[in-house]
């Protein structure tokens, strides 16, 4: 599954980063701690957090992440949407929390567990 | 060939925090290295950067890179290390309510450098800021 099709299967608003859009999700993670999202996050997950600085993109290109979802109606600010653009990667919202968003996914087939 | 960089840290600036790890991570990527050693060198450059700007010293990062391996090493005028042992202990941190409120301070940044490098070497004392010394083998 693509991040453009879970932007649109969940009706996710995309607030930068559409460059990487077409991007394959295999793996998925819940995590606010930017430490142990870099210790614990797989290749190409698409990782659900309320942090929405501008420091959350350059964990998501150390890891190779395949997209940021900031849930719980959390905005991100000019910083973090101009590295987003500038990555590449995918910033998308939710108003929904990280429990349910990531209930929907691994129903809709991403396995959030997986390593 | 040896490629040396080197960026300057400042303390507690959390806006152009990561900018000579990401800077770095471009070189090795512009260098042809191998992904798997690009992600470990890239991961401990990045731990390695923020401690130096959550716990609020300025300091340097650098990287040399040549035949034989890469060396990253960051020293910092901050507060130093009391007990080094407890420090790379997974969960322990001296970070404040702040930064922990950012997702920092987690307690496993020291952790996570031993876990992606292939030598490390911490050198600290209490008020005497800290160095470290990362480095990674490169396979012929």
């Amino acid at each position: 599954m693509k991040v453009r099709d879970i932007q649109s299967e969940f009706n996710l608003e995309l607030a930068a980063g559409s460059r990487g859009l077409d991007r394959d999700v295999s793996d998925g993670y819940c995590g606010d701690l930017l430490s142990d999202v870099i210790a614990n996050a797989g290749s190409g997950a698409i990782w659900l957090t309320i942090q929405s600085h501008q420091n959350i993109v350059a964990v998501a290109a150390l890891k190779d992440l395949a997209a940021i979802v900031l849930v719980n109606g959390h905005r991100p600010d000019d910083g973090t949407r101009a590295k987003a653009e500038e990555e590449g990667i995918p910033l998308l919202l939710s108003s929904e929390s990280s429990y349910r968003l990531a209930g929907k996914l691994f129903c809709a087939g991403i396995d959030l567990t997986a390593v | 060939m040896e490629i040396i960089k080197e960026f300057k840290i400042q303390a507690k600036d959390f806006i152009h925090a990561g900018e000579g790890s990401m800077e770095i991570r471009n070189t090795l990527k512009s260098a042809g290295l191998e992904a798997d050693l690009i992600q470990r060198a890239s991961i401990c450059a990045y731990e390695a950067e923020m401690n130096v700007v959550m716990h609020g010293g300025n300091g340097i990062i650098s990287m040399s890179l040549d035949e034989t391996g890469l060396v990253i090493e960051v020293m910092d005028d901050g507060p130093g290390i009391d007990d080094i042992n407890l420090a790379l202990t997974e969960g322990y941190t001296t970070a404040g309510v702040e930064v922990q409120q950012m997702g920092f301070g987690a307690g496993m940044g020291l952790p996570n450098i031993v876990r992606n490098s292939d030598i490390f070497n911490i050198y600290s004392q209490k008020g005497k800021g800290a160095h470290l010394k990362m480095r990674f083998r490169i396979k012929k």
